[in-house]
């Protein structure tokens, strides 16, 4: 075994695992204040790297070639304009669909949101049909040496994008008013309320994160793995809830523990047992996670009271 | 007919779905023996899976309606009994010769071995609740789908060879391959008829039937509506959650090989998340619990998309949609208030015409 090589495998593990992390936190905070399972997360990441990608292709044809702006601007505006539209449609979500089912059973809620991700997975296939799209990564396709290591672009800018938002939203939930909202919001609905916090809007707040994370997670995740077809966010989506889950869900430095461990873990499952069954032994890992210790890696157990 | 009015509500509607079905049967088999062109071609290719994903649905419901549990890889069970019990089907060829007969031996087989598969995952899975529950599920469904795409099993005079990952059999003389990996299972005959599949229908809804309306059954409701207060009363609830469960899947077991008998060909990929939700459309548009319900979803789900082919680009956007609706109406106060209302005054009406 050669050390560059496992060294390789281990930054694109993190890399792999800082999309997981991103994609981890918006599940993690939307279970933590709603209390449910946004199935339709990882469509949403499809829906950013459509919109994202048409986006770009509309505007690289306004710059010279080769120039920096052409490949800055179409970037930039893209994942804006990807980040605008997710978020919308994150908030539009959760006000028809899931909103009229605050108090029903989590079942209830959990088929819904199944329907929500079918909904979305259809109606992009019915307006970009399922012919793949090729995504060009956001950064160009270089990529810089180290040494022996080639790291592309890409990754480095997943890993940065990855701890700029941990710190911005760890920063965001303690230090301001409205992230102090969420966390009393998701701590105790009722009293949140009696404090004179809007809970609507705190959870419409939530989500509008999450789904813009969400989108930010599409471009990443496209530019890595560049075929973009209709059904491309929900395995994504599925491993990172199995990332948020294993940090345990509802706490923020877990998602992205989970996230970058589940990654790594991927990327050696590939490398060193087998490709066909990587994810097999990603699932594996959830299934053993939930019963050694069922509350995640860094989630608090919580007593269920009669 | 007084005693039809007076039976117990749970008789009264497990004899109308039995009737349902034998009617359903009766009638179409009418229709292939004595009309030209018999039921159409369309109708005629899917008799073999609407009754598959009837015992399907039915086996969900039992899970999901009734023990409350929600499982998101009920396909795995399916995926398990098709290739477990065609493989059988096809090792058997020439020792056993009556179509009907293999047929009965390979899903009974097929049955046995997703129910064992049930009990593995379900010691696990049911220790779990509510959320994990149905990740936990949907992960069984997607490795069950990873194995078997890599399963390549073989048979030739002296006996079985199994390899995993590639293709490492060395069939003898005369030697059938049953399952190729990812190129799936190639059946010579399709012994799968559409008498089969009703025979295997009314065995799923007489032990689904005995099952709820026993003292397990009421158990397993109630370790349904509340684990705290069950658990207090001496019901074991993981130990009647068990039972739905295997029960459940060895149904899906005897259903996928109902299913695989009646393909040409097939794959593991054709057992995947998709199907699962398919399935639990069926059980919510059937009703949660309700088994005539489910079968009525089921085969009116089934033939509705081969019918209406024009317009399959929208076929499954219209699921999404009503799968929404649906739950957002069974889950809206205002709705069910409405309903207790009108119900009250018609009670009143009653009382006072007395």
């Amino acid at each position: 075994m050669d050390i560059t090589i496992i060294l390789d495998y281990l930054i694109r593990g993190l890399s792999l695992g800082s999309v997981y992390a991103i994609i981890a936190l918006g599940y993690t905070m939307v279970y933590g204040i709603a209390k449910m399972l946004n199935f339709a997360h990882g469509d949403v990441i499809m829906v950013g790297g459509y919109i994202c990608f048409f986006a770009m292709s509309g505007l690289s044809g306004n710059f010279e070639e080769g120039s920096m702006a052409a490949t800055v601007v179409p970037a930039v505006a893209g994942t804006l304009a990807a980040m605008v539209v997710c978020t919308i449609l994150g908030v539009v979500i959760e006000r028809l669909a899931y909103k009229p089912l605050r108090q029903a059973s989590s079942l209830a809620v959990l088929i819904t949101a199944i329907g929500v991700s079918y909904f979305l997975q259809n109606a992009a296939l019915l307006l970009w049909s399922s012919n793949p799209k090729v995504f060009t990564p956001v950064t160009g396709r270089g990529s810089l040496q180290v040494g022996p290591l080639s790291v592309s672009y890409v990754t480095l800018l997943t890993i940065a994008a990855c701890i700029i938002i941990m710190l911005a939203l760890t920063a965001f939930t303690s230090k301001t008013k409205m992230g102090k909202a969420m966390r009393a919001v998701s701590e105790d609905k009722g009293a949140a309320q009696l404090m004179g916090i809007n809970v609507n809007a705190t959870i419409s707040l939530t989500f509008a994160i999450g789904s813009a994370l969400a989108a930010i997670a599409g471009v990443l995740y496209m530019s890595a793995y560049p075929t973009l077809t209709p059904t491309t966010g929900s395995m994504p989506g599925i491993k990172a809830f199995t990332a948020a889950v294993f940090g345990g869900i509802g706490s923020i430095p877990g998602a992205m523990l989970g996230g970058l461990l589940l990654g790594i873990i991927e990327i050696f499952a590939g490398a060193y047992i087998s490709t066909q069954l990587q994810n097999a032994i990603v699932f594996a890992v959830l299934i053993v996670v939930l019963l050694v210790k069922p509350a995640g890696l860094l989630g608090k157990m919580v007593q269920e009271k009669v | 007919m007084n005693r039809i009015l007076h039976m117990k509500k749970s008789t009264r509607s497990s004899l109308f779905t039995y009737t349902l079905v034998i009617v359903a049967y009766v009638v179409i088999q009418l229709l292939r023996a004595f009309r030209e062109g018999g039921v159409g071609s369309v109708l005629e290719g899917q008799l073999v899976p609407i009754c598959a994903y009837v015992t399907m649905a039915l086996a969900l419901n039992l899970v999901v309606g009734v023990s409350g549990e929600l499982s998101l890889g009920h396909a795995g069970f399916m995926s398990i009994g098709a290739f477990a019990g065609c493989s059988v089907a096809a090792a058997l060829q020439n020792t056993v010769t009556l179509d009907p007969l293999r047929l009965a031996l390979s899903m009974v087989l097929g049955a046995v071995i997703a129910g064992f598969f049930g009990f593995l995952i379900g010691v696990p899975v049911l220790r779990l609740n509510g959320d994990y529950l149905a990740i936990v599920t949907l992960a069984f469904g997607e490795i069950i789908k990873s194995l078997v795409t890599n399963i390549y099993l073989g048979v030739d005079a002296d006996g079985p060879q199994f390899s995993f990952l590639s293709n490492n059999n060395q069939l003898g003389e005369g030697g059938i391959e049953l399952i190729r990996g990812p190129v799936g299972v190639t059946n010579s005959e399709r012994i799968a008829t559409f008498t089969a599949g009703f025979v295997l229908v009314l065995v799923a809804l007489f032990i689904i039937f005995n099952l709820v309306n026993s003292r397990t059954g009421r158990a397993i409701m109630a370790a349904r509506d509340n684990r705290i207060a069950a658990e207090s009363v001496g019901i074991s609830v993981t130990k009647y959650k068990m039972i739905a469960f295997v029960t459940s899947a060895a149904l899906a077991g005897a259903a996928g090989t109902l299913y695989g008998c009646g393909q040409v060909t097939f794959t593991a990929t054709k057992f995947d998340f998709n199907t699962s939700i398919l399935i639990l459309v069926f059980v919510v548009l059937g009703g949660l619990g309700n088994m005539w319900g489910s079968v009525i979803a089921a085969a009116a789900l089934t033939i509705l998309p081969e019918a209406l082919r024009q317009f399959a680009d929208y076929r499954m956007l219209v699921y999404a949609i009503v799968l929404i609706l649906v739950m957002l109406a069974t889950n809206n106060p205002t709705l069910w208030n409405f309903i207790a209302r009108i119900r009250e005054q018609r009670q009143e009406k009653k009382e006072g015409a007395k």
